[in-house]
């Protein structure tokens, strides 16, 4: 029975079109592709992706060092050359300003392809393992086998990087890839089969397009393991489908991400961080972007003041004229945003901010004072550029704050010197991952495992981890036929089950005595 | 008596939700968190055996006439070693582990910090039923979760002295046992758990994750398979033999999910085979094993008939080379061992769980390979008795599997510092050693940062000039960055 993902309607009638540029050497696949967006992909078309990618992997051509490495310097390749369309795709779904798309997007791909090609040797090498008395004479290793055959969901707000870099890590790890890009982002998404279809090796990795009937032909197959990157809601369908086959899945969520905001700090350099990490980050529709903030009374005002002035060192007096703010993605989210905006009581709480351009789907970057927690905006994660502050007493009381929410977001943030405060974030607060005095940047260092826990999601991913997680560790102990422990073996006897005991306590004096009262008997 | 009182009253969606709220407050409240409570908790564990091994011995026998030795060491030993190596490891699993951070973020120090996820839900099988329930409690004990453990009713003598001592030695106010079985674990399922360990088959697993998908709960899935053998010829037959016997029937009779299943060979290497396991099988168990009690029994009427079942399709039981008694009355079935039956049989499509070992034979031993990975289905554990080191690396590198053994079975399971678990459908995640503590941990990354050496390049308004410095500077390349400041690189 098809599963059934339910999206609104709306999102459809204002979706935007997308002509991909026809160049003369890609003409035949720019075709192909046209064409497979207008025959249905369904259940079949699907089991059929499968079944080939299924032999391509059989066969044994993703498990080569060559191969993997080949298909990472295409994609380097494939960037090297495209770094224009992909910005001019990239503006097209997002208004995602040119330094964005190239940085967050292009650049962190770019590492991430470095990063394997780098280790990747180093990567694949089986793990040695101590063996222990009990198996004496042995040695044993753990290697890192591909699982096999791979489904990567991606999300619209970041439509480049989080396709590609999971299938980069599948990719690392020996996998055929099937890419499914979010239909949000249309632009990005034919983009991103077009281009795959040119540079990647396209009998072990393919780009599905479409929207819910293909994502559920999709989630009907066997697959080796699922990464889905974006909402709790989806997250659950996907995870279900997965149950009906034992796949396991990568989950990568959201959440209310809080900063907490400290007294005694370079406010101008907190401030702008924040800033950065919110409407620096495709306007606040990021995954980790800070979410609300938590400071005290005292500081309130202060904070409250400097954001306006950094805010309009950096977007103008007119925030809408700002060509350095992603506009918001389709009319779906806006009325999402008026929606938390325009909530009785919170409407008045608005205190920078709160402008709105539906035509070119614009809110001003908006800020809230002392919110009611229970307001839909303290609720639900906003995903855009408002930003709401909680105020209480004592900077402390802002663990109790978070942790009332009963949800562990992606992240946290905290701004602070307070050495004793810093312990305490750490050792309270329970988020995918922790920044001290920035936002969002911990998500750059590929040595930090990058995913959520409880509904942020499970399992992570980013340098070795992407290689792990899609990767069987696979444990191998290996013997000889000398040294037979004739103690494992019938008849059992009082003597024979001292000596192995002696054996699993691995102590020499244990064995010792045991064989001296097997020998006295 | 509190606990036949619990017994007696449905233990319904209600009560469950009870215990998980009681278990959230007390992790809520930190008790759990501490290096003191999690030693404290490993040691009376550790006491709990000491001082009950009889009792112990006693259900197990009750439950699957497990044979005392199997029981002492398969069991109890094994849980021992898991204890002591926690208790002697923890403080350095505790710690967070540094990790380097790049240009980048220059200038910043990171770390990823273990965390305990919460309030975890063990569900454990029959035949293992102390090792598979504690085992799986010790790992969530050292990562510092609260527990509830449910084991299976399958074996009921254990799951009650289970419940018994856990509420003597253990915290109880973090660790419980709910006893039950179908409507017990689905009110338990239907709760909002951290983490969810099961161990048993894969219908039930299916019902496990898709309960746990509701509340985007992490499960780990301990699971099963065909195990196979493959034999080489210009080996130690003996000892082979011997090694597969102790794996198969030295292991609950067969009823392991890491026993050898079935055993694949050389046509001319098949009678020998079966002459060895003729003359070790007699020395182990007595020309009469259904008198031995070195053997466990078949743990339930119900998987006699299933075992039977196997046993008696009209194109198997021909097939049978030795054995094949069975005792109705006492749950008996005699090691047996049938020779190449056909590959659309029962006993070749389900994994056996029993004493019955199927010998297949083919032409060529490489051909083990692809009969293996026919079956679509990868198991537990797979196994390969041979001198010739390029049948091994073949063996490691074609053959998919949780784990791999070559020259023995099973044991692998005795090192803690291999990960211990499935892939595909014999399952997903793993444990033991220090996977145990990582399974039930969150590997929270963090990230530490001052308020110096504030980049500006990153802020608006944006222009070529940052572009080209932001650039360089995820480069990671300092000669980069150079040209970049110097205005040298592409914009």
């Amino acid at each position: 029975m098809p599963l059934k993902l339910t999206l609104p309607h709306r999102h459809y009638r204002r979706r935007r079109s997308f002509r991909p540029k026809k160049s003369q050497n890609n003409v035949n696949h720019v075709m192909a592709s046209e064409e497979e967006k207008k025959a249905v992909f369904d259940t079949e078309s699907a089991k059929e992706v499968v079944k080939e990618l299924r032999a391509s992997f059989a066969a044994g051509k993703t498990k080569s060092y060559e191969w993997r490495s080949t298909q990472l310097n295409a994609m380097l390749k494939m960037m090297e050359e495209n770094e224009p369309q992909i910005v001019a795709a990239l503006r097209d779904d997002l208004s995602k300003p040119e330094l964005e798309s190239s940085i967050y997007e292009v650049a962190m791909v770019k590492s991430s392809c470095r990063v394997a090609l780098k280790k990747l040797k180093h990567w694949i090498m089986p793990e040695k393992a101590k063996t222990s008395l009990i198996t004496f004479p042995s040695s044993a290793e753990i290697v890192s086998e591909p699982l096999g055959v791979v489904l990567v969901i991606s999300a619209w707000n970041y439509p480049f990087l989080l396709s590609l870099d999971p299938v980069i890590g599948a990719i690392a790890a020996g996998n055929a890839v099937v890419l499914k890009p979010s239909e949000i982002a249309p632009a990005t998404s034919s983009l991103l089969a077009r281009l795959a279809a040119d540079y990647l090796d396209r009998s072990c990795i393919k780009v599905v397009e479409g929207a819910v009937p293909e994502t559920s032909a999709l989630l009907e197959q066997k697959w080796d393991k699922i990464l889905y990157t974006g909402n709790g809601r989806i997250a659950r369908i996907v995870m279900a489908a997965a149950a009906k086959h034992l796949t396991p899945v990568v989950l990568e969520l959201g959440g209310k991400c809080p900063v907490i905001v400290d007294s005694d700090i370079n406010l101008q350099v907190a401030t702008r961080r924040i800033i950065a990490g919110k409407w620096g980050c495709n306007n606040g529709q990021a995954c980790i972007s800070p979410d609300y903030i938590i400071t005290t009374k005292s500081c309130a005002q202060t904070l409250v003041d400097s954001f306006k002035c950094e805010l309009e060192r950096f977007y103008g007096k007119n925030p809408f004229e700002s060509k350095d703010l992603s506009r918001i993605v389709n009319f779906n989210h806006f009325a999402r945003l008026s929606k938390l905006l325009d909530e009785d009581k919170v409407s008045s709480k608005i205190i920078h901010g709160g402008e709105r351009d539906e035509e070119n789907l614009r809110i001003a970057p908006t800020i809230l004072l002392d919110v009611p927690q229970d307001s839909l905006i303290m609720t639900e994660e906003i995903f855009g550029p408002l930003l709401p502050i909680i105020l209480v007493d004592k900077v402390e009381d802002s663990f109790d704050v978070i942790n009332s929410s009963g949800t562990k977001p992606l992240a946290a943030y905290l701004f602070t010197n307070n050495k004793k405060l810093k312990e305490k974030f750490v050792a309270t607060v329970s988020a995918g991952g922790l920044v001290v005095n920035d936002t969002t940047v911990h998500l750059a260092e590929h040595t930090l495992p990058f995913g959520g826990v409880g509904d942020s999601g499970m399992g992570a991913y980013h340098g070795k981890f992407s290689f792990d997680t899609f990767s069987h560790k696979k444990a191998v102990l290996y013997r000889g036929f000398a040294c037979d422990a004739f103690v494992r073996y019938p008849p059992y006897s009082r003597g024979k089950l001292r000596l192995l005991e002696a054996l699993f306590n691995g102590s020499f004096f244990g064995i010792i005595r045991a064989l001296l009262g097997w020998f006295k008997s």
